[in-house]
């Protein structure tokens, strides 16, 4: 069942000036997040990916739309009760944005008191998830006493106290090292796992949704571009934003400058396979090229992972009797997707 | 030593016969200064909440109240504090208040003060991480909530520094009243030390006023230090 259903939603803002554009931060989006799932978003700043999340808990209003939260209408609620509906709905920031006039206790007690809870309750709940994120000896301390990856787990710590069935990270490992990031994410999915909380994240950066994301959205002014499984996503990127995400962490066919380097160690001919779980093997395709008496060295790329999923791309140069490598390089190019660089010598396009 | 003494005593002779008058004078300056700082402050903390949350990206943006407000603002700040004392008499005589002496001087502390400290509470409000009220606010606090409990308690500390900046400028009100037969340490040296020549009796109600000054700026430091933990 989904949790989040947004339908055709446009966010616009007025123009900043009487001369100005409005700006169309989110255009027409329509997005569905199933209830228990970790969706994540990514895009450049400016892809609207910000503005789409604070949709889901009217931080921002769609002007055009709508959007269903848990089975509920929110796109003309009114703001009395968006805050009931909010408080069903954790949020966790890039600067953690914790009260620095409260304490680690009062921090996440705060939900509680807005919602009105007795004091017994919130010691309980406070306790409860401080051991969850491991900072119950914190509780007295304040933000600035806390490390990067401390004041995060507090900002999750607080984005859960009021028991939520969503949870909406927005860049929130951003600022931290990638050490701190790690533990963070490790968390969020015990979040996930452990609470059933679903999480949506938005991200710039791909270790974050190759981590975590059951579903990656890749958006691009204002709209989303592409959505897939983070597997299919990061094996078979289709559209050239979401390339250029990937390959910020996969290796897949080198890029001109990376080829010239390799060109020059490597004057044979130069093809990239890309393997995918399901496809050929490794083995049936090295064994062609070794049959057809060709020889193969592994030149560039690598093999990935992706939630116990494994996919990679190499790239081989193969040397041999031109003849025999066109035909091998033809044979493999039916069990495997294959791209081919050609040779030094101008060889074959690609 | 003792020609000393009496050298001292016969110096300051003319204070010493206004010793009573220098108390009630001092009790005079510390209502007048702390009806400043209190009504006009709280008014001021109003005013100046009432600014930050109606100006455009504030917690409840209105053009229209942001619009009369600074303007009611901008009126009444630069008017020097001397001619709004005199020109608010009609006012304080129709709210029922004398238009001369203490009563009067309230009045017109607690309207300077109030617009002063106005503008000082919006620059504080200001400098509050807007993130920390979104994250407020995505707790599903209320508009009020979040002015209750998050942009006050979170600008307290300026707000401290920023309400003990005001004293001083209230204090130096409280000596202009002393013109309009207000009363206390102002009046004081105006009318037996300038009028008399008697510049002991002048100087002595200025170095109360300044350990008066003192005395606020050392309480207002502590208390923001204890309040912003640095």
């Amino acid at each position: 069942m989904a949790i989040i259903e947004l339908e055709n939603v446009s966010v616009t803002f007025p123009p900043r000036n009487r001369r100005g554009e409005p700006v169309n931060a989110v255009q027409d989006v329509s997005l569905s997040v199933k209830a228990g799932e970790i969706v994540g978003i990514v895009g450049y700043s400016g892809a609207g990916k910000s503005t789409l999340l604070r949709v889901v808990n009217a931080l921002e209003r769609a002007t055009e739309g709508r959007v269903v939260v848990d089975g509920v209408d929110i796109t003309r609620l009114r703001e009395r009760d968006l805050n009931e509906v909010r408080r069903t709905i954790g949020m966790i920031f890039q600067q953690f944005n914790l009260f620095t006039s409260r304490t680690v206790y009062g921090n996440v007690a705060y939900p509680l008191e807005v919602a009105g809870r007795s004091k017994t309750e919130q010691r309980e709940r406070v306790s409860e998830l401080l051991r969850f994120v491991g900072l119950f000896d914190k509780a007295l301390a304040y933000p600035e006493q806390l490390s990067g990856g401390q004041k995060q787990r507090v900002g999750i710590a607080r984005a859960l106290a009021a028991g939520p069935s969503i949870l909406l990270a927005d860049e929130a490992t951003s600022a931290l090292d990638p050490e701190t990031t790690v533990e963070v994410l490790d968390l969020l999915k015990r979040v996930n796992t452990e609470l059933g909380v679903t999480v949506l994240v938005i991200t710039h950066e791909m270790e974050v949704v190759k981590t975590i994301a059951d579903r990656i959205v890749v958006m691009e002014e204002g709209g989303i571009v592409e959505s897939g499984s983070a597997f299919e996503i990061f094996s078979a990127p289709r559209h050239a934003a979401t390339r250029r995400f990937v390959r910020t962490i996969v290796d897949d066919v080198p890029q001109e400058h990376e080829l010239e380097q390799l060109r020059r160690r490597h004057p044979g001919r130069l093809v990239t396979l890309s393997f995918k779980e399901d496809a050929a093997t490794q083995s049936q395709v090295f064994a062609e090229i070794v049959r057809a008496g060709i020889e193969l060295e592994l030149v560039y790329g690598g093999l990935e992972d992706v939630r116990g999923r494994s996919f990679g791309h190499l790239t081989l140069e193969l040397r041999g009797d031109t003849a025999a490598v066109d035909a091998v390089v033809a044979r493999v190019g039916e069990l495997v997707p294959l791209t081919d660089l050609g040779t030094g010598e101008g060889g074959v396009a690609r | 030593m003792s020609a000393i003494l009496d050298g001292l005593r016969d110096f300051f002779q003319p204070v010493i016969d206004l010793q009573s008058e220098f108390v009630s004078a001092f009790g005079e300056t510390l209502f007048l200064a702390g009806s400043g700082l209190v009504v006009g402050g709280f008014l001021g903390l109003v005013i100046g909440t009432a600014l930050y949350v109606t100006r455009a990206g504030g917690i409840a943006p209105n053009a229209f109240a942001s619009f009369v407000l600074n303007v009611l603002v901008n009126f009444f700040r630069p008017i020097p504090f001397i001619l709004l004392a005199v020109a608010l008499q009609p006012f304080s005589r129709a709210i029922g208040v004398d238009g001369i002496g203490t009563g009067h001087a309230v009045v017109a502390i607690i309207f300077g003060s109030a617009f002063g400290i106005g503008r000082i509470v919006e620059q504080n409000l200001v400098s509050v991480d807007p993130g920390v009220l979104e994250a407020a606010r995505a707790m599903g606090a209320s508009r009020w909530q979040v002015i209750r409990t998050v942009l006050l308690p979170e600008a307290l500390g300026p707000l401290i520094l920023g309400f003990t900046f005001a004293m001083v400028a209230i204090v130096d009100m409280t000596a202009v009243v002393g013109t309009i037969g207000a009363g206390g340490l102002g009046q004081l040296a105006l009318t037996e030390g300038y009028r008399q020549y008697e510049s002991v009796v002048t100087w002595t109600a200025v170095v109360i006023v300044i350990l008066i000054v003192q005395a606020g700026q050392f309480a207002g430091n502590a208390l923001a230090r204890k309040v912003l933990r640095r």
